[in-house]
């Protein structure tokens, strides 16, 4: 018999928060995006489990949607970035302030 | 509860899924240089491919290499040396007084409060779902289809819709990433 699914939930929760206190410490905008993958990882992780323990293969579709969606921000994302470096050559996001009042 | 109804063999895959996730997530937040962190963030997503055969994921599991491993952290190590910053991120000073103080105090919390509401709400209600008459999900090739059948009829619309999300974001991203080349093109006539 396969693990309890609170094993694999609790793993979820803790990569989520390792990626949270990533994207809530780091500087650098592409360390961010990095971190950002973790937190929907991390929901990935969960969806499946949920998937497995209630036999409904509707999470697991939800995680192939979150894919195609998670490819979509980094292309779109990286795109910003490419822009933001040629601008300021920096990708640092401590001094974006050009949108200040 | 019933203690050790689980088999050995799925413990060692749980464990060795643990410690891919978490040594690979906690590398992405400490190393300096983006491309040792793109690095680890391949050693993560491993582990969560692990994680996902495990739980009879199996379609998932190949998605999870081939799109995030071998699409998107391609392009995440692609911009870094595109750009030329691979060069370290000062981590020694915070911009902020106290940032990681707080940040951490923040995360410790939320995922205490989930773990709780979790383990306080025996983590699922047990409920078996309609869709699949609370069978067991398949693996391997009748995963595939399982997923298949369920994405081409009840999500039909939505896969749909990530088709034109993908078409918007493909040409969001060429007129980002386009230089102006107008002023240019008129320079070159002139000559």
């Amino acid at each position: 018999m396969n693990v309890p699914a609170s094993w694999y939930l609790i793993l979820a929760a803790v990569l989520f928060g390792i990626g949270l206190f990533g994207l809530l410490t780091r500087r650098s905008a592409l360390t961010m995006f990095m971190c950002l993958e973790l937190l929907l990882n991390a929901v990935n992780l969960t969806f499946v489990t949920f998937a497995r323990t209630l036999s409904d293969i509707g999470g697991q579709v939800n995680v192939f949607f979150v894919m195609v969606v998670a490819a979509a921000e980094v292309t779109v994302g990286l795109g910003i970035v490419v822009t933001i470096f040629r601008n300021r050559s920096s990708t640092s996001v401590d001094g974006l302030t050009e949108l200040q009042g | 509860m019933v203690a050790m109804t689980y088999s050995i063999p799925s413990m060692l895959v749980f464990l060795t899924s643990a410690i891919l996730v978490v040594v690979g997530a906690i590398g992405v937040i400490s190393f300096r240089n983006p491309v040792h962190s793109a690095l680890s963030l391949i050693v993560t997503l491993f582990g969560v491919a692990v994680a996902f055969i495990a739980q009879s994921a199996d379609f998932l599991a190949a998605m999870q290499i081939i799109v995030y491993a071998g699409a998107i952290v391609v392009l995440i190590i692609f911009v870094i040396m595109f750009l030329g910053v691979d060069r370290k991120e000062d981590t020694s000073v915070e911009p902020f007084v106290g940032q990681r103080p707080f940040a951490l105090a923040g995360v410790t919390i939320t995922i205490a409060g989930i773990i709780y509401l979790m383990a306080s709400s025996h983590f699922t209600t047990g409920a078996m779902s309609v869709s699949s008459g609370g069978a067991q999900l398949a693996t391997g090739q009748a995963n595939v289809q399982q997923l298949g059948t369920s994405i081409f009829t009840t999500y039909l619309f939505s896969f749909e819709a990530t088709a034109a999300l993908l078409m918007i974001a493909v040409i969001g991203a060429v007129v980002l990433a386009r230089r102006e080349n107008a002023q240019v093109a008129t320079e070159g006539d002139v000559e």
